[in-house]
């Protein structure tokens, strides 16, 4: 682990580190003439045996994506690049946008040369305003320097950014609720099929990758595949669906940490050493009660569980939903796992686009449910009542759209499974968490 | 050919049928449940009401199903696909999707307009809880009282199914409604300053499975329970959209579309949903008369019909001619009878079609904000405002090679042409003008049949007061020689009576007006009009050109 070396944060300690001096001194858009003379199925390939995965939370294989788009089709073919950054406890694409955005920018200009695309949309989460500046600067210091535009560099290929900031919706991340968006309408997901690579941002054949993946690119045409196959942890031989996890990652440490922190490290880390090696240990001198691996819709690691790797597949192994986006948030042991739950369906509810029944109707029910057990309402049935309720909602594969309702309900499950004994305690002894609007409409 | 099986048992669907699985299972009476999804609206598979098993019949006869349950109405199928809409995961399925979208549900069915012909209350009957387990507090959303003229909005009601939204950005391309807030928080509502205003309005109180959406027409007016139905065709203009009449105590209530894929599909328009209210006017004609040297005198219905058989024999035996003019609102049996009578008093006797209204141009539906219309057409109100000028055209061309224009038999009839004219009215808009009607003043005979007062009856030696369609029965064929039949649904006011009676009674035919047997004699007689005898007019109605006369 000591001789890891960050290669996606390479120079974000860097003065001035966002400039296209800084980066172009760094090796950075050298060799992007002599990706961009490569045939574009190439690139792909090359992307494609790195085994990189999607960054985005789901980790789909990025360069097997790439492929689905339709043969010799003629275009418009588009990339949407998914800044969006909007599950909770992540925030390693602002570094990526604030700090290095021209690793950003020369990933997506060779993402659309694999895919022959020639516009890309990057959709911003409005809340970052910096990252808008940023990149907003970066991109019109490309423009000039003929990186981007028409004919990079001379060698005949084009391509250009246009920058959206969204409106501030969780949803908009998901990837056709983020087309859906970026067409000017309410972003709420599209049945599929057909999915995006078919018929994607204006009906035309679309990608959509997270800033991550894209830097990620970037990395392994300068650096190899073998270099990031290097790290990792390789596919499991019994399981021929699992195609490893391999690359650096970057991991988000929050929560109840000393040092809360957003940190490279290569695939199959365990939350037990990020807390401790990265995050400076558990606040307070207490001890971590649950982690959340990767975003709270992935569900809890318990405290016997911290040493699961955080690869694509460990956090599946017990009983999480997957890997998620890496965040990992700390929750110490003098926090009520109640009110931790409550606040995850709160989310939930409130960013639950209100297309399907069971997301719309169950995320707000389980939300009210929760409430009520903090008001000292709580009768033990309800634990069984929201199990039932988040079993309906949908399990993996989903009843729903989009997997909103699927990261919905996951955490209550988890959560209830896991912490049972907390809940019913906390039921039983009758106590609140906060008061009632009711109990305080009485009293005034 | 394919083969689909549903639930164990198989189908066949046509090469050429592309059905979901909602479609392909009402093919063998198996109802899948469904709010969000409406044939003539795009698919959101948002309710998430249709979800079922689907699975594939390998070629060695093994079924592999999908692992998940999936909506329905989004799901194609193909020969070999295997449908399960009765497996325990599905039922359970249906039961927790409806347990949610009643959990925000106010339980006000007894104040309801939609309760009767609710899919909540008929989805939770068949399968749903019984009970919900909720503990804490519903939403509550304001009413919007106000989104359209014609249009209340019952917010707390609503499911979220989105059909109205679809429809007026799909079919009336108006755009109007839209869906604010996120989550359980949802409301559907109108863009401010623009209420659903549109001609195809309407429509949208119809696609709401639940109560949000009301007609204020219609609004506590009636328990559906109460209603009785009676499929008939819309008189508004010459679409001839298939409806059915909604009535009680001979008091009609509303008109709603009737599905059908020959006439207009599933929708109709403002005009012709309310366009029934004449029917009950207080001016309605309800007194037989006769008048004579500018004395008018009610009587009996024989002694009036026996005046106008008497005064027409009378004036065929003349050396002038005589006139009967055929509406266009007529059915095609209505207008067989008085021609065939007038020929038999007069072979000489000449017939006119009626004046055809036309208002404007056709206007076609989606039309964009600007008013141009966006391909493909799915709606067309059309300009020419009568049900039947074809069909009453038809049996007018049987009997005058050369139609006369309306206009010309007017100026016939203002030189002393004629000696009597049967004139037919049945335009509620009016048919004729003061000055059009002066020039019957000379005519010695001038019968009327119609059952609005209009400037004519100054003129007028006999009155006879008809009935309006839904008090009739026929055939109307519509723009394009569709033949649909109109049924009656209540009985007209006092002393009045539908024209076909008066017809049937005055050409001396025996018994009551029999129109099945009218047909069948049209049919043999005139061969464009050979099709009323397809069994098919009782349904969809039958496309005159291309059918064939069949014996019953």
């Amino acid at each position: 682990m000591a001789t890891f070396e960050p290669a996606l944060f390479a120079r974000i300690n860097k003065p001035d580190s966002a400039s296209l001096k800084t980066y172009q001194a760094d090796g950075g858009y050298s060799r992007l003439k002599e990706f961009l003379s490569m045939a574009p199925g190439d690139v792909t390939n090359i992307v494609k045996d790195s085994g990189l995965r999607g960054r985005g939370g789901a980790g789909f294989p990025t360069g097997l994506k790439w492929t689905f788009l339709p043969k010799d089709y003629p275009g418009p073919i588009y990339l949407a690049v998914n800044a969006d950054e909007s599950e909770p406890g992540t925030f390693n694409n602002r570094y990526l946008m604030e700090l290095d955005p021209h690793q950003l920018i020369e990933g997506i200009i060779l993402a659309c040369h694999a895919i022959r695309s020639q516009k890309a949309y990057l959709y911003l989460r409005y809340e970052y305003g910096t990252s808008y500046r940023v990149l907003d600067a970066a991109i019109r210091e490309c423009r000039a320097a003929g990186i981007l535009g028409t004919n990079i560099l001379g060698t005949g290929v084009s391509c250009d950014i246009i920058l959206h900031r969204g409106a501030g919706a969780y949803i908009c991340g998901e990837e056709t609720g983020l087309i859906e968006s970026l067409e000017g309408k309410r972003a709420w997901p599209r049945i599929k099929p057909p999915f995006p690579a078919i018929e994607g941002l204006f009906r035309k054949p679309t990608i959509v990758n997270n800033v991550e993946t894209l830097c990620c690119v970037t990395q392994i045409l300068y650096r190899g595949t073998a270099w990031f196959k290097s790290m990792g942890v390789p596919a499991d031989p019994n399981n021929p669906r699992d195609p490893g996890s391999y690359g650096p990652k970057l991991y988000c440490v929050s929560g109840h940490v000393n040092q809360p922190c957003c940190v490279e490290l290569p695939l199959g880390v365990t939350a037990r050493q990020l807390i401790e090696e990265h995050a400076g240990g558990v606040w307070k001198g207490r001890r971590a009660k649950a982690v959340v691996p990767g975003g709270i819709s992935m569900g809890f690691l318990s405290a016997s569980e911290l040493d699961t790797p955080l690869d694509f597949a460990g956090p599946g192994k017990v009983g999480c939903l997957g890997l998620g986006t890496a965040a990992v948030v700390v929750v110490d042991d003098q926090t009520s796992m109640v009110d931790v739950l409550y606040n995850c369906c709160r989310f939930m509810s409130h960013e639950s686009c209100g297309q399907c029944t069971p997301c719309r109707e169950g995320t707000a029910w389980m939300t009210k449910i929760l409430e009520r057990i903090r008001t000292g309402q709580g009768r033990t049935e309800d634990l069984d009542l929201l199990m039932e309720v988040a079993g309906s909602m949908g399990i993996i594969p989903g009843t729903t759209i989009c997997g909103l309702s699927d990261g919905a309900a996951w955490p209550v499950k988890n959560a209830i499974s896991k912490f049972r004994s907390e809940f019913e305690d906390y039921i039983r002894s009758r106590k609140a968490s906060v008061t009632s609007a009711q109990q305080l409409m009485a009293v005034h | 050919m394919a083969t689909v099986t549903i639930n164990g048992k198989d189908v066949e669907i046509g090469s050429n049928e592309r059905l979901n699985c909602i479609q392909a299972a009402a093919k063998v009476g198996v109802e899948i449940p469904a709010y969000c999804w409406h044939p003539a609206l795009s698919v959101v598979a948002s309710c998430r009401m249709c979800l079922v098993e689907v699975g594939d019949k390998k070629p060695d006869g093994t079924v592999a199903m999908q692992p998940k349950l999936v909506p329905g109405c989004q799901t194609p199928v193909k020969d070999g696909t295997v449908i399960i809409a009765d497996s325990q995961k599905v039922k359970d399925a249906r039961k927790a999707t409806l347990e949610y979208l009643l959990l925000n549900h106010p339980l006000d069915c007894p104040t309801c307009d939609q309760a009767g012909e609710c899919y909540l209350q008929d989805y939770s009957f068949n399968y749903g809880r019984g009970y919900s387990r909720l503990n804490e507090p519903k939403n509550i959303k304001p009413d919007k009282d106000y989104i359209g003229d014609q249009i209340t909005l019952f917010t707390d009601r609503c499911i979220m199914c989105t059909r109205c939204v679809r429809f007026t950005r799909e079919v009336s391309g108006s755009a109007e409604l839209q869906v604010v807030s996120r989550g359980s928080h949802e409301e559907i509502d109108i863009f401010p300053g623009h209420p659903v205003n549109n001609p195809l309005a309407g429509n949208v109180v119809d696609l709401c499975p639940v109560g949000a959406l009301c007609s204020k027409d219609f609004l506590y007016q009636q328990r559906v329970w109460w209603l009785k139905s009676t499929n008939s065709v819309c008189q508004g203009c010459s679409t001839g959209c298939s409806v059915t009449v909604d009535q009680n105590e001979d008091k009609v209530y509303r008109l709603k579309p009737r599905v059908n894929e020959m006439a207009q599909g599933h929708f109709m328009c403002d005009e012709g949903r309310f366009g029934w209210k004449y029917t009950h006017s207080e001016e309605r004609l309800n007194v037989p008369k006769i008048v004579s040297n500018g004395h008018s005198t009610s009587q009996s219905w024989e002694d009036v019909l026996g005046s106008v058989r008497s005064s027409l024999q009378k004036a065929a035996a003349g050396k002038q001619k005589i006139a009967a003019v055929l509406s266009p609102w007529m059915t095609v049996e209505e207008a067989w009878l008085l021609a065939t009578w007038i020929r038999s008093l007069s072979p000489q006797a000449v017939l006119a079609v009626g004046p055809v209204r036309v208002s404007g141009t056709d206007e076609h539906f989606p039309r964009d904000l600007r008013g141009n219309v966006i391909e493909p057409v799915k709606f067309t109100i059309r300009a020419e405002k009568c049900p039947n000028r074809a069909g009453v055209q038809a049996v007018a061309a049987h009997f005058m090679s050369d139609l006369m224009p309306f206009e010309e038999l007017l100026r016939l009839a203002s030189s002393g042409q004629f000696s009597a004219v049967y004139l037919t009215g049945g335009d509620p808009q009016g048919w004729i003008s003061e000055m059009q009607a002066e020039a019957l003043s000379d005519v010695e005979t001038v019968i009327v049949q119609d059952f609005l007062p209009s400037p004519v009856l100054q003129h007028a030696t006999h009155i006879l007061p008809s009935g309006t369609f839904v008090e009739r029965e026929g055939i109307v064929v519509n723009h394009r020689g569709l033949a649909q039949l109109i049924r009656r649904a209540v009985r007209g006011p006092d002393g009045s009576r539908p024209d076909s009676r008066i017809l049937w009674e005055l050409s001396g035919r025996k018994g009551l007006f029999q129109s099945e047997s009218l047909r069948a004699e049209i049919a043999a007689a005139v061969p464009a009009l050979a099709g009323l005898t397809h069994p098919d007019l009782k349904s969809t109605g039958v496309l005159l050109e291309s059918a064939q006369q069949v014996t019953i």
